[in-house]
Order: structure tokens, then sequence, then C-alpha cells
């Protein structure tokens, strides 16, 4: 294919207003971007830096409340799409241009055919016939390792797995093949085993069809490896552009470096204390949800001070086994030991102290946290409902634990979770769970859901309350970066089993379980030529689909 | 062709060429469509036709005029965000909540408004309307006004009650059955479904007649017709809500099950419960209605609508239109309460951010 390198996209000064409050508010302050055929540039940033946005924008699109500002230029293909009517714009989007979007399950439509809805865009523009593009449809299947091509574009979107989606949702992107396709973190969803998947078949793809590519993502060793050129942005403001290469191995501005240093945070690894009862001890725990198990012999020990991480894909039992601990899913065989003494197998039979000690944090803090409950309710009801306490002890109580997860109690006390940034939320439920003095916390995927600077601000957070309450830590995760930053020991599962578990520096250094192996390998490094180099380790059309059940 | 007909064109055409001239493309075509309109209506019905359309378009700027006014007087009697809240208001939850305040203080000061009292005979039979009676005598000779006045106080009331009534059974059994789950959700689940089976004015009659026609029972009676289509409601929504984390938080803690429901499950579920409150209020309103048209409602000589519909419905025949105001008030509140409900539902449900 010839490689054409003319200058596809161009956007000049773009300014990006909001509405809120009765007033446009600028959010994107004038970027300027230029993007040529078959190049791939990332744009990463922390949530709230205008990537999605500024994405949203090469296609002349804004979401509603919110405008492209005076001046702003929007050059695609020579073609401004700043003054373009609608109509034209829309047979432009999907046709010429294409999105994929973060969470493939939610962007198809449930009740429709994977191939169906493929085929709807080249129908609808009349590029192709119905047979020619399920023909089509087919054969990017095939390209991008999806197993059955054949036949897998005739399941629904629940039939198949999470990376099989996203895939899927790559080729439909691909049906009319478009010139640019606009990728806005087409993995964060996804396990590191999955995201390998995903990472290399969108890869091959874009590569194949010279097809530009805006590759939006917070994640830098994801970027490292798709992108050619890397733009880093901050608060709507272009903070620097490099080429990957470069940029990885040279960042000048100060911003960036703090993003490249994140990953340097690493805690003392703590010994298990000799002689002493295990503060949480599950013994051959198995459990099921209805007739299907999901655990089976489940065994670990958890001592005062010390964080275990339980690690392992979706589906390998790990939140399972947190809430067989919990008591809100009673395991069918064995017990939950709480220094020493057996747990009540259901929560509603456990004493309020037992209740107490045990606290959850969970990975959606939007979830976790009632919308409709100021924060000083959300902190002084578990303190109130424990301890007693009310009136002016109460408050003060509360304001010791804002305090103590460094939020300022006069600004934040009377305020709701939807006023709040992600790790501020996640450091409320944080809060909520100290307010029960607890002994022994857990903590679900807590940092997947935030951006890695803030992540690294919850898990130092999470490290020194640990030192000054001697609290411990079940630390479930998928991430390895942040096992080896917080961890003391190491649990791995899968399929529900542990296939291996001791601490982490013994864990981290091989000889390795091979599926440990697996994970560990899978874990994007910085390096832009890891894929590569780890794809040709792996064989590359071999191994696709073998730990995908 | 008269000064009138001249001044009607010229008039909307002046106006609509100043819209297209200030680019106010929305009010341009609203004005100009109008005018074609108005052609055709003057070569069918002549002056009169047009004389129609003129009043029409004055009471909508009236009642425009007036939402904006009571709006602008809430923006500044009322506290800092609420005040906000006011401020964005569209004009027809103005004129909703006009219309509201209006009944209300109708209700509430009837026995000073109403120049008679609602049982008193003043008049011979269907007397037209004179300088003593605005709107003329009903079919016993008493004040129709007075009565419109008074039949607010009691037909409103009766309503409001039932409804209040209705909520407090139907979403706390809702919220109760979403919480708790199993057994007991089914067994409420089939309770209501065996109410739902049973059309609501045929089982509303039967009930009236085993237990008798007084306000209590039928507030009651009611308020058990209608308690079923908030516990589904409440259900569904509650069971949206349970599967949150926050919930399960709450559990862990060992909050009790009254608990969740207030705090934790009930805020979160208010919008679609308001939002439902208004349309049932109307509902209950037309049921109320409906059973004092058959006899069985509010008792005589009270004032009632729904009664006031039936007893003067002879005089449709005369070309009257008196029956027709009691009607026109139970449709006034009903399309006034529906805008008020749409504005809160507008606010609540986040679409204001777009």
């Amino acid at each position: 294919m010839s490689q054409d390198k003319t200058i596809l996209l161009n956007i000049k000064n773009l300014i990006i207003e909001g509405y809120s409050d009765e007033h446009w508010i600028e959010i994107v302050h004038g970027i300027d971007l230029t993007l040529h055929r078959g190049e791939v540039m990332g744009l990463i940033g922390e949530s709230g830096a205008g990537k999605s946005t500024i994405g949203l924008a090469a296609m002349g699109f804004t979401k509603d409340g919110c405008r492209i500002g005076e001046g702003s230029s929007i050059e695609f293909d020579g073609m401004e799409l700043t003054t373009t009517p609608q109509a034209d714009l829309q047979s432009l989007r999907g046709a010429r241009i294409a999105y994929v979007a973060q969470s493939a399950a939610a962007s198809f439509n449930p009740a429709h055919k994977l191939i169906d809805q493929h085929t709807e865009a080249p129908l609808q523009y009349r590029i192709q016939k119905r047979l020619e593009s399920q023909e089509d449809a087919m054969e990017l299947y095939e390209r991008l390792r999806l197993p059955n091509p054949r036949e897998i574009g005739f399941r629904y979107p629940h039939q198949v797995s999470g990376g099989q989606l996203q895939r899927a949702m790559t080729a439909m992107a691909m049906a009319c093949r478009p010139d640019l396709i606009i990728f806005d973190e087409p993995t964060t969803a996804l396990d590191v085993t999955t995201q390998i998947e995903v990472l290399s078949a969108i890869r091959d793809i874009v590569d194949q069809f010279n097809t530009a590519a805006l590759y939006i993502t917070h994640d830098l060793a994801v970027v490292a490896q798709m992108a050619d050129v890397i733009k880093v942005l901050l608060k709507g403001d272009e903070v620097e552009e490099a080429d990957t290469k470069s940029m990885l191995e040279n960042p000048q501005d100060d911003y960036t470096k703090s993003l490249w240093a994140v990953r340097d945070f690493k805690k003392e690894q703590v010994p298990r204390p000799a002689d002493t009862i295990p503060l949480i001890s599950v013994k051959n725990v198995d459990a099921a949800y209805g007739d299907t198990p999901v655990l089976e012999d489940v065994s670990f020990d958890i001592f005062s001070g010390m964080t275990v991480a339980v690690v392992g894909e979706s589906g390998s039992g790990k939140s399972t086994t947190a809430r067989c601990i919990t008591g809100l899913l009673p395991p069918t065989k064995g017990e939950v030991l709480f220094q020493g003494t057996p747990l009540p197998p259901d929560y509603r039979d456990r004493t309020k102290d037992q209740l107490r000690q045990a606290q959850m944090i969970y990975q959606m803090a939007d979830t976790a946290l009632n919308p409709k409950v100021k924060i000083s309710e959300i902190i002084g009801r578990p303190a109130a409902f424990y301890s007693g306490l009310h009136g002016p002890e109460l408050k003060n109580r509360v304001d010791e634990i804002l305090d103590l997860i460094e939020l300022d109690p006069s600004k934040y006390y009377n305020r709701y979770p939807p006023e709040l940034s992600g790790g501020q939320k996640q450091r409320i439920g944080i809060a909520r769970s100290l307010a029960a003095e607890p002994t022994f916390i857990i903590c679900d995927e807590v940092t997947s859901a935030l951006d890695q600077l803030v992540a690294e601000g919850i898990l130092r957070l999470l490290d020194k309350l640990q030192k000054e309450m001697n609290l411990a830590y079940m630390f479930i995760t998928h991430d390895l970066a942040t096992v080896r930053s917080i961890a003391d020991e190491v649990v791995v599962m899968q399929y529900g089993k542990v296939v291996e578990q001791g601490p982490k520096d013994v864990m981290f250094t091989p000889p390795h379980h091979a599926y440990t192996d697996l994970l560990l390998s899978s874990v994007p490094e910085m390096d832009p030529d890891w894929l590569s180099t780890l794809l040709e380790e792996r064989g590359v059309d071999s191994n696709t689909e073998t730990h995908n059940p | 062709m008269n000064y009138f007909i001249i001044g009607f064109y010229a008039l909307l055409i002046g106006v609509s060429s100043l819209a297209a001239f200030y680019q106010k493309r929305t009010a341009f075509l609203l004005l100009f469509s109008l005018t074609l309109v108005s052609f055709i209506m003057g070569i069918v019905g002549g002056e009169a036709m047009l004389w129609s359309v003129t009043i029409l378009a004055g009471l909508i700027a009236f009642s425009a005029g007036v939402s904006f006014s009571f709006r602008e007087f809430l923006v500044i009697l009322l506290p800092a965000d609420l005040a906000k809240a006011m401020r964005t208001a569209p004009l027809t939850a103005g004129f909703g909540l006009f219309v509201i305040f209006t009944y209300a203080i109708a209700g509430i000061f009837a026995p000073i408004i109403a120049p008679y009292g609602e049982a008193d005979v003043i008049s011979s039979a269907f007397a037209p309307a004179d300088e003593n009676m605005l709107l003329g005598a009903d079919q016993l000779g008493r004040d129709m006004f007075s009565r419109i006045i008074y039949g607010a106080r009691n037909t409103v009331g009766l309503a409001l009650l039932a409804t209040i009534l209705a909520f407090a059974m139907g979403a706390t059994a809702g919220l109760y059955a979403a919480t708790v789950g199993g057994k007991l959700d089914q067994l409420l689940g089939r309770v209501v479904d065996v109410i739902m089976s049973i059309p609501s004015l045929i089982f509303s009659l039967l009930l009236l007649s085993i237990f008798g026609t007084n306000t209590v029972t039928l507030i009651i009676v009611i308020a058990i017709i209608y308690a079923p289509r908030v516990f589904r409601l409440a259900r569904s929504v509650g069971g949206n809500v349970v599967v949150m984390d926050y919930i399960e938080a709450a559990k862990l803690r060992g909050e009790g099950n009254w608990y969740l429901i207030r705090k934790e499950i009930l805020p979160n579920s208010s919008a679609p419960l308001i939002a439902e409150f208004g349309l049932e209020f109307c509902f209950v309103f037309l049921l109320v209605a409906g059973l004092s048209f058959l006899g069985l409602g509010i008792q005589p000589p009270t004032a009632d609508w729904g009664s006031m519909v039936r007893e003067n419905a002879t005089l449709i025949s005369f070309g009257e239109i008196t029956p027709l105001i009691p009607a026109a008030a139970i449709a006034l509140l009903t399309v006034a309460v529906n805008f008020v409900v749409d504005w809160m539902l507008f606010m609540s449900s986040g679409l204001k951010e777009q």
C-alpha cells in the first residue's frame, strides 16, 4: 500500500467552551494539532485535561452543553469542519472519521447482532451492498484475529468477551475504511492480558490501511506502544509534543516528568511477623453463585500491618473472595477466621464489632458514595453508628478524619459527592471506612478507575494510614504495577483457585508459575518496542485466544 | 375591509418582518405561519374568526405575562439557591405555580372570598348571571361562583389527601419490597397485581357501597386503589438503587432496613416518585370527580366540581357554558400541576446540564 503522508487533520487554535452555572467557561484553551495520513498521535493527560473533548472536536462534534469557540479552525482533508453544515458532518462521521469508545459493551446495541451493527454504516452511506459488507466484516474480524471470524459476527454483544467486543468495535470503525479513527481509551477497561490482544490488533490494522489515528489514553506505557507522536495535555492546555522516542527518553516539561515518575513509588516490604495469629485467615473456602462454583479451596492469611495483594484477571474470583470475607456471600465450604476465631458466614449474623473490624473500599467511588448524602454524613454515619458519637464530638471526629485523608474539612464538610473529583471521591471512600476504626480494610481495585498521578496519591495515603494505624489491607487488583508498589505479600488467582502465593520479592523473581509469568509479562512497559518484542516472543498468531476462556 | 382587519394583518406582517430582520428564526417562522394561516381563516371564517385568533393570542400573551411576573416575584422572594432554580424555570412552570397558588388561596380563604355559602339558595334555578351572581345560579338556585370557590377546598383537598396517603402506602411498601426482596417482595407484588386487575371505578364503587360514603372512607378507598401503581414504580426504581455499592456498604455496616429506605434509597428515587405524584394527583382528581358524578363521591350539598358538572349538565343543551366552568377548573389545575411536575423532572434528571 502506498504510504501517502499528506496532512489529514489540521487543528488550529481550538477553543472549546462548556456551559455551566449560566456561563460559558473555556475548557480547552487554543490547541494546535497536525496529523498526517497514517500517523498515530497519542493524546495523554489526566481526566479533565480535555483529551476526549479534543478527540470529539476532531470530528466537528462537541458534547451537549459544549461549543467550539470563536477563531477555532478544524481542517479535515481540506474541509473546514467548524463551518460545515450538520448534515455534511454526519455523513463524514462514520464514513471518513470513526470513533472507538472506551466501553465497547456500552457502545454496542445489545439487541442487534455484531455484524448487523457493523454493516449499518456502509449500507447507509451506500458504500457496499449488505453481502459485500458482511464479507468485508468477516475479513476484518480475521485480520483482528477474532476467533471464528466467519461466525462471530452473528453473535450478540453479550455473547462475546470484553476484549473481543473491543476488537469487533475496532472492526466496525474500519468498516468504511475511514481516513481517521479516534480511539478513546479503548483498553482502559480491560485486563492486562486482554489489553495486549487489542493493542496489537489495533496497531496492525491501522498500519495495514494507512489510517491516521488519535489515541486518547492516560496510560503512558500503552501510548508508548501505539503512537508515533505524543502530545501531553493538562487542563485544556498543551504541555508538550514530541515523537514517541524522544518524549520517552527526554521529556522537557516538569509535568511530563512527574507523569513519568509516577511508577517510582515503592513501599518498604514488611516481613510476616513471627508467632502471631493472622488477623484474617481464609481457610479452604469454596463458594458458588447458585449452582456455579466460583471459588475452590482458597486459603491465605493476612497479618496486622501488612498488605496482601490479590491479583488475577477478571473472573478469577478476587472479588468473590472479598465477598466471602465480608459475609455477603457465605462460603459453601471452609471458613474465615478473625484473630483465630471463626466469623459467622453471613454478615447478618455478625456482631456490630465484627462488622466494624472489616471495612471495604470500592472500585467505583461513584457508585460507592450516595450522591444525595453530604460528605459530613457519609463519614459521620459510621462514627455515630459504631461509637455513638453525636453533636460537636461527631463533628470533631469527621474533621479529624478529613484531615487524615488530606481534604480540608471547612471546604468539604458540606459538599455532596457529585461535586468532587474522582480522586477526592476515592478519598472519601477511604474516610468512610476509617471512620469505623477498623483493623482490616479490603481495597477492591481502588486505583484502577483513577489517573496515574491521582492513583499514586491514593496509594501513598493508604500506605501512610497503614503505618499510623497498623491496618491490614487486602488489595484486590489486576494492575501489577500497583502490586509492585504497595504489596507485602501476593496471592495470584486464576479460575477461582490460588495458583501461587508468597512474599512480594519472591513472587517477582523468577521462576514463576506459568500464569504469573503471563500476567507479569503482559504489563506494558515504557519501552516503545516492548509490544513488538513481546509479540515476537509469544508468536503472534497462535496465542491470542489461549488464555481467554 | 375594516380597520380591524387591516390592522390585524399589518401588525402580523410588520412583526414577522422585524423578527426576520433581527434573525429571530423561531419567532419569524411562528409569526409568519400565523400570518399565512390567518389568510385562510380570514377567508373561511371572516372577521369573527380573526377576532377569536386575536383573543386567543391575547390570552396566551396575558398568561405568559402573568407567568413571567409571578416567576420574577418568586425569584425576588425566595432564598438564594431556590431563586436560582426559579430563574432558569420555563414560563410554563411559572404559569403552573401561579395557577396552583391561586387555587390554594381560593381553597384556604373560601369563606372570605365566596360571596355566599356553598349551600345557600339565593335565586331561582338556572338563573343567568347578574350583578349578584358572577356566573349565574345552579340547578337549585345556588351561586355558581361561590360553589366553585368552595369546590377548590373540597375537591382539591380530598384529592391531595388521598394522593399523599396513596404515596405513603405505595412508596413505603415498594421500597421495602425492593430492599428486602424474596418472599415478601413476591407476596406484596401479587397483592398489588390483584388490586390492579380490578377496574378501578368498579372496585371503588364496590368498596364505597360496602363501607358507606363519607370523606374518610373515600380517601382511604382512593388511596388503596392508587397505591399499587406507586408500589410498582417505587419498587422498580428502588430495585435499581439497592444494587449500588453504597447500599452494600450500609448493609455491611449493619444498618437496619428502615435506615436504608429512608436515608439511602428514598433520596435517590425521589425524582420519578415526585413526577408520578403529579400524574397520580390528576388521576385521583378525575376519579373523585367521576365518583361524584356517579353520586358516590362527595355528598351534597357540599360543593364539588365533579358533581357540579353532572348537576348542571342539562344546561349544555341550551347552549350555556355554565357546566363547563367546573370542568375547566379541573382541566386547568391538571395542566398546571403537570407543568410544574415537568419542570421538577427536568431539574432532577440532570437534563439541565445540556
